[in-house]
């Protein structure tokens, strides 16, 4: 039986947002595609995340993993077993960092349509979709001609959530899966607290790669400070040992809720936006009138960040 | 210790963005991904570090243009290059890619491939991953520290999570990884190494020399077109010149932060 599936997200005894923002996804595919959407709830005792799975959903596909955590291959495995068994017209997954350690492999494996970091999906026979190109600079149209099958992941932030959990119906469904597992989980580890709060923070002074200078970093951080706020980074600047990461905005470093984000010569990859979702107001300066931060920023200036900077300093006379 | 590197000669476009007249791409200028700096600097430091010695050999799918990657990774410190000419995959489609690469990596017979966890181009994040389930091998996806036990040759990886996070998980080899920024800091090469660069081996090959008919090249997606994002939500633009904008901006910040 033809079908939507979507691949849930668990870590560590919770149901991952994206999962909710998928099922929304596959939610709004329901009426034009016809097709019912169930939910594949792959982990070792699957039951305690059943009572987050969004109401909507037709049908719960409960598999026993024999992993304790996520892993990887255990993923991959089966969902090639579901594709086979179930056929299902799509398979959705997020675009985050467990999904890019299967579902590549699941499409290269059986044979699928795939695209990944999907923004959008129209329905006109089968999927229609748009992705970023050139670091978001343009958007790419696809289609996947003559595919049966095609496993898609779903940009964060791109789809509405859907509504409340429900109860939904729950089919076992039994995989090959011994010895599936092909890493050994050998712990999870935290980030160290060091004291510096970005995520408090109601004003902050952001810089990325645009501020090409090590040794102009205090000049920042003490601007920062001077307008009342504090000095944060985008990751290029901590990956360099610049900067440590306690000050990284954005999906592998912190989510911030600032009144006004400032953000300088930043050019708004997607990672980094998932990071600033929540600020009230971004203020953008970038060289660059192209730079994908302009679609999301409230207020933008076209110009060099170390001229806006020196200006900043005037004003503070 | 065999090392297989997968890199991209990846397409920035600057300040003039020019769509080409059929829609169906833009022109750019071209540098290595920022990506497969990091995995062929972890690839660099995986042989150095292995009592026996070892071979790194840098792969990449892509026209001419695209040796100028191999050229710079060889100056870096690779031993050997292949190009993967394949002018039907032009459009950089992950599983055709994907399959190119498979079989070009399965000749070598390498303990490691490593690939950037994406490009900065494409952004799929996937090639690697896609790669990895071709070969059947295990892999790890997001990288950002291995240690290789010398005896047994198995690996200690840290993956990545969100948040500043990260899991870390014990592989055997021969395995995949894919590599995040911020792994270890890449070394440049001198004038001396990118000399003798253009003097390592650089092998060309077609998918047909490598085995691969054009039947068996998969085709995950197909592009329909190219087009400027919508700007319905974009930025006010502030005008003016440096002080107008400092100006702008501080009005915003005494609006809206609350003393
Ligand atoms: C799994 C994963 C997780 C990631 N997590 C994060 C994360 O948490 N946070 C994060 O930030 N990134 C993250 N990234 C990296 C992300 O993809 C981008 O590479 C990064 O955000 C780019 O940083 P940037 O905007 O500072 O640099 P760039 O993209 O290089 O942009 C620099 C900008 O500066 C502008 N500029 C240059 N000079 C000037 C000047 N003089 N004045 C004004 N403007 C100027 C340029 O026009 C450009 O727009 C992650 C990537 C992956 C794959
Ligand atoms: N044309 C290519 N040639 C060689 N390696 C590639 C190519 N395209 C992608 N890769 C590898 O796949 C990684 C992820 O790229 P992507 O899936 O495009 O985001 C890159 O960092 C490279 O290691």
């Amino acid at each position: 039986m033809s079908s939507i599936l979507v691949v849930a997200e668990t870590r560590r005894g919770e149901l991952r947002e994206i999962t909710k923002e998928v099922v929304g996804a596959a939610l709004g595919l329901k009426e034009e595609s016809r097709l019912p959407v169930a939910v594949a709830l792959i982990a070792s005792a699957p039951d305690r995340f059943l009572g987050a799975i969004p109401a909507g959903v037709d049908e719960v596909l409960r598999v026993e993993s024999p992993a304790e955590h996520f892993e990887a291959h255990v993923h991959e495995r089966a969902l090639e077993q579901l594709i086979a068994k179930e056929s299902p017209r799509l398979v959705l997954a997020g675009h985050t960092i467990d999904s890019f350690g299967f579902a590549p492999a699941v499409a290269a494996r059986a044979g699928t349509g795939f695209a990944s970091d999907v923004a959008s999906i129209r329905w006109d026979d089968g999927p229609l979709v748009t992705r970023g190109a050139y670091g978001d600079k343009l958007v790419a149209e696809l289609d996947f001609p003559e595919q049966s099958c095609v496993v898609l992941t779903l940009r964060p932030g791109a789809f509405a959530a859907a509504a409340a959990a429900g109860s939904v119906p729950v089919r076992e469904v039994d995989l090959e899966l011994a010895g599936a597992a092909a890493t050994e989980h050998l712990r999870f580890e935290d980030a160290v607290d060091t004291g510096v709060d970005i995520g408090n923070a109601s004003l902050l002074l952001s810089v990325g790669r645009g501020m090409d200078a090590e040794d102009e970093l205090p000049r920042f951080e003490a601007l920062a400070e001077r307008l009342g706020g504090v000095l944060s980074v985008s990751r290029p600047l901590v990956d360099a040992g610049w900067v440590g990461s306690d000050r990284q905005v954005g999906q592998s470093g912190k989510t911030v809720r600032p009144r006004v984000y400032l953000a300088l010569g930043i050019s708004g990859a997607v990672q980094h936006l998932a990071g600033i979702r929540e600020a009230e107001t971004v203020v953008a300066v970038n060289l660059d009138p192209e730079a994908p931060i302009f679609g999301v920023a409230d207020f933008g200036a076209v110009a060099d960040l170390f001229d806006v900077a020196d200006a900043l300093e005037g004003t503070l006379g | 210790m065999k090392l297989v590197v997968c890199v991209k000669q990846v397409a920035t476009i600057d300040e003039e963005l020019e769509l080409r007249d059929d829609g169906l791409d833009a022109d750019f200028e071209l540098e290595l991904n920022e990506w497969d700096a990091f995995s062929l600097e972890t690839a660099l430091q995986l042989r150095e570090g292995a009592a026996e010695g070892g071979e790194v050999v840098v792969v990449t799918v892509g026209d001419e243009d695209a040796e100028e990657a191999l050229v710079e990774c060889l100056a870096r410190g690779a031993d050997r290059a292949v190009r993967i000419a394949a002018p039907e995959l032009a459009g950089g489609e992950v599983l055709g890619i994907a399959a190119a690469l498979a079989a070009a990596v399965e000749r070598e017979e390498p303990d490691l491939v490593l690939c950037g966890v994406q490009s900065s181009d494409a952004a799929s994040a996937a090639t690697g991953v896609a790669l990895a389930g071709r070969l059947g091998l295990p892999r790890v996806a997001v990288v950002k520290r291995v240690e290789r036990d010398p005896a047994s040759g198995s690996l200690t990886v840290w993956r990545e999570l969100e948040a500043g996070a990260s899991e870390v998980l014990g592989v055997r080899t021969p395995a995949l990884l894919t590599i995040q920024t911020g792994s270890c800091q890449p070394r440049y090469a001198n004038l001396r190494a990118i000399k003798q660069a253009r003097e390592k081996p650089l092998a060309v090959c077609g998918l047909d020399e490598l085995g691969l008919a054009p039947s068996a090249v998969p085709r995950g997606s197909r592009l329909r077109g190219l087009r400027a994002p919508e700007t319905g939500t974009a930025a006010r633009m502030l005008e003016g010149d440096a002080a107008e904008l400092a100006a702008a901006i501080r009005e915003i910040i005494e609006e809206r932060v609350a003393r």
